[in-house]
Order: C-alpha cells, then structure tokens, then sequence
C-alpha cells in the first residue's frame, strides 16, 4: 500500500516537474517585457536596467528557472508586477471563491447528475430516458456564459432575488448567508458538468446491467430495486467517482469565464487579468497551483480506488 | 459512390433526432457559404437611428447598439463557426493522429510521446489555450491553433488507444510478421479501421471548439473584435442584456443548436460504432 | 416436478420477429439429472433462462407454452415474484465463474443476500448458514473465505461458491449452464461430481446444460438433443446412447473421440447449424443429414417412438434398418 502510494506520488512528482518547465517557457515566450509594462513608456534605460537586475531577468533562463522552483520550494511564488504583492497572497485571496465556488458546483453535479443518471438508466429505452438524454446533451452543448447571463437578467435584475455579482469573504464580512452569492454562478457552471455526469452515470449503470453478477443477483430472487441499488450502481459508481476528481480539478479553470459574467473574485478571473497585465509572476504561480492542484486529486482519486475497489490491489 | 452512400442516409433516416442534427448543419453550411446573397443588409452597415431596435419585420433579430442587423450578423456568424470547427478538427487530427499512431507502433516512441501528452494535459484547457493566444497574439488562425492544442491530446490518446487494439489483432500482426513495410501497415490496416472513431471524435470535437471559441471570443481573447463571430457578438452585446435582452438570445441559440446537432450526430455515429472502441470515446472532451 | 410443455421463445421486432426456441417440453424429476445437448446457437442457454424467469425484456420473451414447478405456472415469473408468490426455487449456476459474481463484495455476503431472500434469517444465523454452504460445496476453512472477494478466489472455488448461492435458494430445480467449460480439466471433474452428489442428498432435479456428450454419459439419467431451437430427441442415457434414433444425435457420437477404437477417427457433421428462423420448412436438419430425401425439407417430421421415453423427431429415424 505505502509503496504504491509512493509510487504514484513519485510519477505525481515528475509529472509536476516536466509541468513547471512548460509553465516556466510558455510565460518566457508571451511577448511584451513585463519592464516596460512596470515603468511604462517613458522610462529610462537606466530604470529599466536596475530594476530587470533587480529582477533577476537579467540571467540566463536556465539560472531564471532554478531561481525561482528554489523559490517555489520555499514557498514563495514570487511578487506580483501589478500589485506589487505576493503571488502566493494573490492566490490565497482568490482562493476561497475559487473553492467554495467549486465545492458549491460539485454538490449540483453529484446531486444533479448521479441520480438522474440513475433514474434515466433504470427507464433505459423509455421516452423518459430519451427526455432525459436529450436535456444532458442539450445542457453539454450551452455556452456556460450565455446561461449566466440570462440567470442574472431573470433573477437578479427582473425579480431581485439574488446578487448578480461580486462575493464577499465569508470570513471577513457576513456569514454564511453571503453563499447566496454563489447561488446562479454554481448553477451555470454545475449544468454542463452535471450534464456529463449525468451521461456517464446512465452509460456506465447500462454497462453494468449487462453484467453476468447482475444476472446471478436476479437468478437469488432478490428484489429488482436492490439488484439496482446493491450490485448495478455500486459498480457503477466506481468509474464516475473518478470522473468526480478529474471535474472537481477542472472547475477551478472552468470557472474562468463564469466568474468573469458574475464579477467574481476568484483565482480564474486573476489569470485571465493577469494574462491581459502580462503579470508573469501570477500567471506563473496561478497556472502551477492549478496543475498541483488537478495531480493531487488525481491522486486521491488513484489512492481511493484501493479502497472502493478490492481488484485493484492485485494489479 | 451513391452505393457507399446509401447505408448512410438509412442509418439517419432510422434516426429521426440526428437526422433534424445533420438537417441544421447542413443549413448551417448553406448560410455560411451564401451570406452574401442571403443577409438583408450588410453586416458592417452602421444606422444609428435604428440603435438597439428589438424584432420587427425589417430587422428579425432586432439591431445591436450600432443599429447593425442581428440577423445579418448572425448568417455571417456561421462562416467563422465552420472555419473555427474545420480548423481545430483539422488540427487536432493532423496532430494527434499520427502521435497516437506512431506512440502504438514504437513502443519506446510512444513513452515519451504519451508522457508528454499526459502533461499536456495537466493543464486546465481553458487556460492553456488563453496562455497560447498570448504567445501567439490574436487572430482567427491563433484561435484556432489555441483550441485545436487542447484538442490534440484527447485525440492523440484516443488514437493510440484504438491503434493498440488494432495492432494486436492478429491480421495486423500477420501483415507485420510477413514483412509488410510500416507505412504499408498503417495505410491499409491501421487508417480504414479508424475512420469510424474518429468520426464520431471530429463530430465531438467540432461541437466543443464552438463552445471553446465562444469562451474565448466573450473575454476579449478570441476572433478580433472587428469579425462579427457569434461569440463576439454576445460579448459586446452583454452590458446591454438588461435592455435589449433579445440581442444576446439568437447568437447563443445559434451556438447552441450547432454544438447540439454535432453532438446529436457524434452520439448517434457512436452508437452505431464497433463496439470494441466505443467505450474509448466518451462524450467529454472540452 | 418441473415441467416445460411447448414452450416457444421469441425475438426481435415486427416483421423480423423469430422464434429462437420452438415447441419445446421436456420434465425433471426429483433426485434426476436431465443433460440438455447441443451445439452453441441450438437454444439450449435461452432455454434455460427461459425456466429461470430471467430472460431479458423486451429483446426476449416466452410466445408460447408454460413453465410448472409442482403443478404452480411460473411461466415468465422473474425469481424474485417466485420468492413472493412462494411458489419455490428454481436456482442457476453459468457457465462463466470469473464474471458470475460481484468483484466489489466479499462472497460470503452474495451467499448471505441469498440466504435472507430464502430463509429470512439475518445476521449471525444467516452468516452462519452461509459458512455450511461453503462447507458443503467442499471449500476449505469456510469461516475464513466468507470474507474473500471473487477474484483472490481459483475458477473452481468461485464454481463452488455459485453452486452455494444456488442451494441458498433451497431448490427443487437446479439449472447449470455448462458449469464446467471454463475450468481446468482437473477442476471439471470435481465439480461434476459434486453437482451429482447435491442432486442425491437433496433429491434435486437438475438441468445440466452442456455440448459434451462425455459429461452428460458420466452424469445425466437421460438425454434432450437440442438442434436449431428444437428438441430433436430425447430418451434415457443408455438407449439414447446405445440406439440413437435420429441422424443428428448420431453424428454428434460420431464427434466424440472413442479411445478404444485404437486410432482416433472424428466423424464430423458438415455444414454450420442454422441461424434462428433460417428454415421455417419441413426438418431444421434436412440440410446437414446424409439420410434426408425430399420430404424432409417440405414437412416438419413426425415424433417416432422407441420404447417408453425414448422420442425422436425424424422421417427416417437410423436405428430401425438403416
């Protein structure tokens, strides 16, 4: 057990650096100097001079990248251009939207898409499974910012009922309550990915069905509602649990664009600012969290698979 | 060519919902290819009188805040949408096929190859086709190239999957025991056998570069802003939601009803496939 | 105890709609085996589905006929209305030990659900049953290997384990859908064995399913030749075995190797059984059978009798002077 998860924690690893190197030369080859973006036009090159030096940019990229992964490795992901903070401040600000905001989405997805997917399969063939479908594939196939959009016309600017933007800390002002403000914006984000879930959940329950266990639970005169419950779902299951981690990981980026139409503080809308400001630093940092972010559940997703699947110890 | 046709049309015509799919793609590509003689007024052509106008029997789809035509907007929108489409398929094909391929016949290749595509995709597509259009600064093709990456990986991974099948069957491994050149053995026994997959992949793929292009176009990021794609119209439409909700409904519906039919199409190519590869594609890449 | 009568099982749809299975009866006694012979494709398996209540809607269904245990119809009654209705066990083992049971759950739990349908015990005295059934299939240290999973289990240990689900289900019929294909040759013999030994002491009835006349001549009190959704004929094992009637069950002896004939001669059957529906006329043999004239392809044969119990379907049955 311990071997393996070193072992996957080691491939982790490697991926993680082979990962940085890419991070690391994709924001080498953005063009525009991030000096010039700093001192603007007018400065002079002794200006420019001192501080690139000041910088560190003055180096080789070979030396650049070892500067900052021993940086990284300390903890320190370097000091915004824009903001002249801490990246890793930046992120830890952003962070509690992006993850509750995430978190709030799961519980749709999982609540959403598991147990119509479920039912869809167990009215497989139905105009009930066909209704279903349809609205999965429909869903999959709306722009998530459209959606939003819309949301907010209908519910925050005609009725009144919810924010259309912005997110309070739940820490620093207001309570819990202020998850309200999270309310349509993990709706549109929850409504592809629940419809995906909900496509994997039907196809993986049909797969099952045709099982022979699920024949021999028949052939014990169990009750067909068990049959599903106890021997159908619970295999089921095991390949979208999977599915759970790789969508959990994607929602951090997905959210880009949703927290954009809803004026969210979020770590998505930081990169894509921090894109547009060429601030390396954060974009840098930002994109390094998120890939170390997507291995680790990754690898949770890999370690639970012992637990929830008793053949896997053999392979 | 009408014989090889033929068992075509009888698979959708038994699929009454693709059939209504492939019915709107078609029209979609009719209106791409005859905007000039179809649109009312000229996409660009500005009246100021007419500003944010809603549907009326001159404008159907109402005018923007330049007082352009919407529908007008809208035809010329579905060029942009095929050439989006074709480009990435293209490009995730052209890229990934021949990695997927050549990773499942030189094992030691594809290690490395399949590695890197693991840590490509490691990274949020979302994000790394913005970091591309960066590098790349925007334009069409960019966009283009920018998503069609994303896309390389799922169809280089799902190429190399069914290439392994393939190459382990045994025809395969007869072919290659009696000395059949490499080349040989991919265009006569590995290409034919592939082109069902990736059917249904290129019809999955096409569907999400829409919804991909339209993420881009609505932060700034995508199609110049000049190019009245769909994705740019809801974006400069977008503070106006509030009063002239309409002016962002038939951009989107568009978008919609292209990603829909390509998924309807894609799903219904899928259930008819192999079974032997059909577990592999599954209807998520994004 | 149990009897088939007529039975006729369909599929497809419309126009396309075939029978698989045609007018087929046959009876299983207490305390009997019953071999049911065929090649793969004569309708043997959806047969036996077919009395297990577990055919699958809608692709399948029974047209025709009916299915008694003990006088009870339990045509097309799933197991669980059996159970309900009380109407008694007829319980299954398949052919594929590796698949038949739930990788995720250790095998004494797939024993105990069984149990609690059929006893209504639970908990310890359901446990505890469960570990006799184990016993009784000859698994060693029973109380242990309640808590193994299928796969860290040998083909025939879960063979065994799916003949302890099937007595959980305390029945009167067992059905067994050529049980030992897959196992080792070794393996093959043991299980046989038990399967004949259970039928003794708990005076079962049991269909045994198979396409090897060796297993059935070891194993069976008779015989039931299925061809091409039909029973061709049927009979006790030794007359069947010693004067077959019909050209068919013949050519199938002809397929078992005989060692003491010093070299070994295959006398094979030519051709390929038909698919469900091919021939609608006359014998579904006709094609392959070296004794058909041309009245075995316009009409359907008529059943000749050799002895008591001894049938065949055949206008030109071998035994009498051919």
């Amino acid at each position: 057990m311990l071997i393996y998860i070193l072992r996957r924690t080691g491939a982790a690893l490697a991926t993680l650096a082979a990962a940085s190197v890419v991070i690391f030369i994709f924001i080498h080859l953005i063009p525009g100097d991030p000096i010039y973006v700093m001192l603007g036009d007018e400065a002079t090159p002794e200006q420019v001079e001192a501080l690139r030096t000041r910088l560190g940019l003055d180096r080789s990229l070979p030396v650049q990248y070892f500067y900052w992964v021993g940086n990284v490795l300390q903890g320190d992901l370097g000091t915004s251009i824009f903001f002249q903070e801490p990246v890793t401040r930046i992120i830890l600000d952003g962070a509690e939207t992006s993850l509750l905001l995430a978190t709030v989405t799961m519980v749709w997805i999982v609540l959403l898409g598991v147990p119509v997917g479920v039912l869809a399969a167990t009215r497989h063939g139905t105009w009930i499974d066909q209704g279903l479908s349809g609205v999965a594939m429909l869903l999959a196939s709306i722009p998530t910012f459209w959606v939003g959009l819309y949301l907010i016309l209908i519910f925050a600017a005609t009725l009144g009922w919810l924010p259309s933007s912005g997110y309070p800390s739940v820490f620093e002002e207001g309570g819990i309550s202020n998850l309200r403000y999270l309310l349509l914006p993990s709706l549109t984000l929850a409504a592809p990915n629940a419809a995906l879930i909900l496509r994997l959940t039907r196809a993986s329950m049909l797969d099952v069905a045709k099982e022979d266990y699920v024949r021999t639970a028949r052939s014990k005169g169990i009750r067909p509602r068990r049959v599903v419950t106890r021997h159908i779902l619970r295999n089921a299951l095991l390949a979208v649990v999977s599915a759970f981690g790789f969508t959990f990981a994607a929602l951090i980026s997905e959210a880009v664009v949703t927290e954009t139409v809803f004026a969210l503080p979020g770590i998505g809308r930081m990169v894509v600012q921090s894109i547009l400001r060429r601030d390396y630093p954060v974009i840098q940092g930002v994109i390094l969290v998120i890939v170390c972010l997507y291995l680790v559940i990754n690898l949770l997703v890999d370690i639970s698979y012992r637990f929830l699947d008793p053949r896997v110890e053999l392979e | 060519m009408t014989r090889s046709l033929r068992p075509f049309f009888d698979f959708f015509a038994s699929r009454p919902v693709a059939l209504i799919g492939l019915v709107y793609l078609v029209v979609i590509i009719v209106a791409a290819l005859g905007a000039n003689a179809l649109v009312p007024y000229p996409p660009e052509q500005i009246e100021p009188v007419n500003r944010l106008s809603p549907p009326s029997w001159e404008h159907w789809f109402g005018t923007d805040h330049f007082g352009r035509d919407t529908f007008s907007r809208v035809i010329y929108g579905s060029r942009l949408a095929l050439l989006i489409g074709v480009g990435v398929v293209s490009f995730a094909l052209a890229t990934g096929v021949p990695i997927g391929i050549l990773s499942a016949l030189f094992p030691r290749l594809g290690r490395v190859l399949m590695r890197m595509v693991d840590v490509m995709m490691a990274f949020p597509s979302l994000l790394m086709a913005l970091g591309l259009i960066v590098i790349l600064g925007q334009s069409v093709v960019n966009a283009i190239l920018a998503i069609g990456m994303v896309y390389l990986t799922t169809t280089a991974r799902i190429t190399y999957g069914v290439s392994l099948r393939l190459r382990e069957e045994t025809y395969v491994e007869a072919a290659s025991s009696m000395g059949a050149s490499t080349l040989w053995v991919i265009r006569k026994h590995m290409l034919p056998n592939m082109i069902s997959p990736l059917l249904v992949q290129a019809s999955f793929v096409f569907a999400f570069a829409q919804l991909g292009a339209a993420s881009l176009d609505f932060l700034g990021l995508g199609a110049p802003p000049e190019i009245p794609s769909w994705g740019n119209m809801l974006a400069e439409s977008r503070i106006y939601i509030t009063r002239a909700p309409w002016l962002l409904f038939y951009p989107g519906l568009m978008i919609v009803l292209t990603a829909f039919s390509l998924n309807l199409v894609g799903d219904a190519l899928r259930d008819r496939m192999d079974p032997r590869f059909r577990e592999m594609l599954g209807n998520k890449g994004r | 105890m149990l009897s088939v009568r007529n039975l006729v099982v369909s599929g497809g749809k419309g126009s396309a709609q075939i029978d698989i299975v045609s007018d087929v009866s046959f009876e299983i006694e207490r305390g009997k085996v019953l071999g049911l012979v065929g090649e793969s494709g004569s309708g043997k398996s959806i047969t036996s589905l077919a009395v297990m209540g577990l055919l699958p809607h809608p692709q399948l269904w029974v047209r025709g006929g009916s299915i008694e245990l003990d006088g009870a119809d339990i045509t097309e009654e799933p197991p669980y209305l059996r159970v309900e209705r009380g109407h008694g066990g007829v319980a299954m083992i398949f052919q594929e030990p590796m698949t038949s049971l739930n990788p995720v759950l250790p095998i004494g739990e797939q024993i105990v659900e069984a149990v609690r349908v059929h006893d209504g015990s639970t908990g310890v005295t359901a446990r505890n049953r469960a570990q006799e059934l184990l016993d009784m299939v000859r698994i060693p240290d029973a109380r242990l290997q309640l808590n193994a999973y299928p796969h860290e289990l040998s083909g025939g240990m879960r063979q065994r384990v799916m003949i302890a689900i099937a007595l959980a289900c305390r029945p009167q019929a067992l059905i067994a859908d050529e049980p030992t294909t897959a196992l080792d040759v070794t393996v093959q013999l043991q299980v046989l064995s038990l399967i004949r030994e259970l039928c003794d002491t708990f005076d079962m009835g049991v269909l045994f399913i198979t396409h090897d006349l060796g297993v059935v001549s070891e194993l069976a009190d008779s015989v039931a030749v299925m061809y091409g959704g039909k029973i061709v004929e049927t009979g006790p094992v030794e007359r069947l075995f010693n004067t077959p009637l019909h050209p068919y069950t013949a050519g199938l002896m002809g397929c078992v190797p005989d060692p003491s004939a010093g070299h070994r001669r295959f006398q094979t059957i030519p051709g390929q059984a038909p698919k469900p529906g091919e021939i609608t006329h006359g014998c579904r043999f006709a094609p392959r059978c070296s004794h058909a004239q041309a009245i075995c392809s316009d009409d359907a044969p008529t059943r000749v009798t050799e002895g008591a119990r001894h049938f065949a379907e055949c206008h030109f049955p071998i035994s009498r002077g051919a």
